[in-house]
């Protein structure tokens, strides 16, 4: 089958200028020569989406996402290589595109349909469905600036999907919202997908690139350096990020010498050197299905002899909320005396990792006795952050996964309600 | 780009509606504040300038003959101003717009010479009642200032286009506009007549495009005479100039704009 949206060695660059007035000689006149740096944030991409195939666009902070999008949507302009698109393409790089707080969310919904390239007349059959799919009530035929930002996302999401697209464009547009309306979205996306649509999505997040996409791309520095089944190009992210957290580390150890910091507090008696979260196999992951196999490990130098040593973890969720915590004191009981000068390794079997899907993050602590307020050598706040994903089971919310099992619904009492 | 401009009319005319409708917003007079400000001039220009100014004008003759002198000169510079001002800083002003949803970018330019029509032609439609109330109104001559303000209008767009484009790389191109008409309204016979000026500065006049036309519409309005054709023959070619260069400038940078914004 023909591809709906296909790309050849696309590649984008910037110019950088190093201040205004240099822009301004080299616009004025550019025979005295190039002024600027040319800055390449997309180079030799080439992809080719089917359709009703969904592709789901992962990599860092910087990695050319929202500038591939761009090119696609059409907002920019590829510096090298060739875009072919078939059909129409809506985007939604920013949710409320052409909102006005003075005008209602009618006039505010047929502004930002009308620049989403629809015609007046589609956009006016659409109102009703989008009236009905925003669920903001009488808050539509209300000037907007009496809007909840919650309300302004449900009619801009409304609004950006009325009408099914060919090509549907979204740029990390879904984390927003309750719970509800998020759920929403995903439904209705997923039925874009079903009926031919073809999805490109950006997103941070593990779960939704998994369950609305059948293929994922991971670009890095601007180069698609992975295109495949979602699972295995997320694993691969997984190890890219567990990769840059330990040159990060050595980073921090490093900066640790200069200057003191928040996220690191203790008497370096004893120093942590190294955290590890491993697999079922013992391989280094930052990224688990939730009830797998887990073992955490830490490293650390001790610097002079010490009494009764204690290692201990705390896990928390992304909101900072304790989730789990325990130490060596507790589970052993018995002092642990350390001579000085010398490395130790102490690893934690977490059993099966029972928590909910999202992130969360561990912070590791060195100190003597039970509890750290004694006497405390090293405290690792975020000294690594992981990410559960979810399992085959059944659908679950919250931050743990207990073994929830049920029969179903059965029958109680006799006889009917009257 | 034209079939891209006529997908996109309905955008265009919302965004103009809403440039309309976002200053009455809110006010419970509404759409009559639009009146009250060209009533205003009308009125300041003939009781109260006319008052002070009138002995020294020659070739003006009643007490209204300089508030319609200045009106035809003012309303039409206003217009001349405000595509030229918007239209400098319309990418700027839309830059997220235009980074994050794909639209014809020419429907930029296309909604600040719309609105700014819309705005004149209110402050025009008080004045030419004005004239019909004060028995003034030239009759059938007055229709021949629609090609002078169409070749206004012209210049200004092309000078917006090449002007906001540049504004985009160069962020001073937008504040030595605004000095620059300053200056260039007081360099026009507006609130002067061109009679009035020692022959130097009318032999400047030669070099300044806007006179012919402020002085045309003056000539309708004040003398209800045709304007003399042959001298506008500088604005036209200003306006082909700036058009071109204004086109040329734009569409050489269409896809940049986006990516300097």
């Amino acid at each position: 089958m023909n591809p709906v949206l296909e790309l050849r060695n696309v590649g984008k660059a910037y110019r950088r200028y190093p201040n205004a007035r240099a822009r301004l000689i080299e616009t004025v006149a550019p025979w005295l020569g190039k002024r600027h740096e040319t800055v390449w944030v997309l180079r030799n991409v080439s992809l080719a989406v089917r359709r009703g195939e969904s592709v789901g666009i992962v990599g860092h902070n910087g990695a050319g996402k929202s500038t591939l999008l761009k090119l696609i949507t059409g907002t920019a302009k590829a510096t090298e290589g060739s875009i072919q698109a078939s059909g129409r393409i809506a985007a939604i790089l920013e949710l409320g595109m052409g909102f006005h707080p003075e005008f209602t969310g009618r006039q505010n919904a047929s502004m930002s349909g009308q620049l989403l390239g629809l015609s007046i007349k589609e956009v006016s059959e659409a109102m009703p469905a989008v009236e009905a799919f925003a669920e903001i009530g009488a808050y539509f035929d209300q000037p907007l600036r009496v809007y909840s930002s919650g309300m302004q996302v449900r009619l801009a999401f409304s609004i950006a999907t009325a009408v099914r697209p060919d090509v549907l464009i979204v740029d990390e547009a879904l984390a927003v919202g309750d719970a509800y309306f998020q759920h929403k979205c995903t439904a209705r996306m997923r039925s874009f997908r079903d009926q031919g649509t073809t999805m490109l999505l950006v997103s941070h997040d593990p779960t939704a690139v998994k369950s609305l996409c059948d293929r994922a791309v991971l670009l890095d520095h601007g180069r698609v350096i992975k295109d495949d089944a979602p699972d295995r190009v997320l694993d691969y992210y997984n190890a890219i990020i567990a990769r840059r957290e330990a040159e990060y580390r050595i980073r921090e150890v490093e900066a640790r010498e200069g200057s003191s910091r928040s996220i690191r507090s203790g008497d370096g008696l004893a120093t942590i050197d190294s955290v590890d979260l491993l697999d079922a196999n013992g391989q280094s992951t930052r990224a688990l299905r939730s009830n797998a196999p887990a073992r955490l490990r830490i490293g650390f130098a001790v610097r002079s002899p010490l009494p009764s040593m204690t290692v201990g973890f705390l896990i928390r969720d992304r909101l900072g909320n304790d989730v789990f915590g325990t130490n060596t004191h507790h589970l052993h009981g018995a002092p642990h005396p350390l001579e000085g000068g010398r490395r130790f390794e102490c690893e934690f079997d977490i059993g099966r990792m029972s928590l909910g899907t999202g992130s969360y993050s561990i912070a590791i602590a060195l100190h003597q006795s039970d509890s750290h307020v004694a006497s405390n050598h090293d405290w690792w706040e975020h000294a690594l952050v992981f990410e559960v994903l979810p399992d085959d089971e059944a659908y679950r919310v919250g931050v743990v996964n207990l073994p929830v099992r049920s029969a179903g619904i059965v029958v109680a009492g006799e006889g009917a309600l009257r | 780009m034209l079939q891209a401009l006529w997908r996109y009319r309905g955008f265009v005319a919302a965004s103009v509606a809403r440039e309309f409708q976002v200053r009455s917003r809110g006010s419970a007079l509404g759409f009559v504040w639009n009146l009250i400000g060209p009533i205003g001039n009308v009125v300041v220009f003939t009781i109260i300038f006319a008052q002070v100014m009138r002995a020294r004008l020659p070739g003006v003759g009643d007490i209204f003959g300089y508030g319609i002198f200045l009106c035809s000169g003012v309303f039409a510079w206003g217009l001349f101003v405000e595509i030229v001002q918007r239209g400098v800083g319309m990418f700027i002003e839309h830059g997220n717009l235009l980074k994050k949803a794909s639209f014809p970018k020419s429907s930029l330019p296309l909604i600040v010479v719309l609105s700014a029509l819309v705005n004149f032609a209110v402050a025009f439609g008080v004045f030419m009642v004005f004239l019909v109330v004060t028995g003034r109104f030239p009759g059938w001559v007055a229709l021949s200032a629609i090609p002078v303000i169409a070749l206004l209008v012209v210049f200004a767009t092309g000078l917006a286009t090449f002007l906001g484009t540049l504004n985009v790389y160069s962020r001073d191109v937008g504040q030595a506009v605004t000095i620059l008409m300053q200056f260039w309204f007081w360099l026009t016979p507006i609130v002067y007549p061109i009679a009035a000026v020692p022959d130097f500065v009318r032999d400047g006049f030669a070099f300044n495009p806007m006179a012919p036309i402020v002085v045309a519409l003056q000539r309708i309005f004040v003398e209800g005479l045709a304007p003399r054709w042959e001298s506008l023959v500088l604005p036209i070619l200003a306006a082909a100039v700036a058009l071109l260069a204004g086109a040329m400038t734009f569409r050489a940078n269409a896809d940049d704009i986006a990516d300097e914004l």
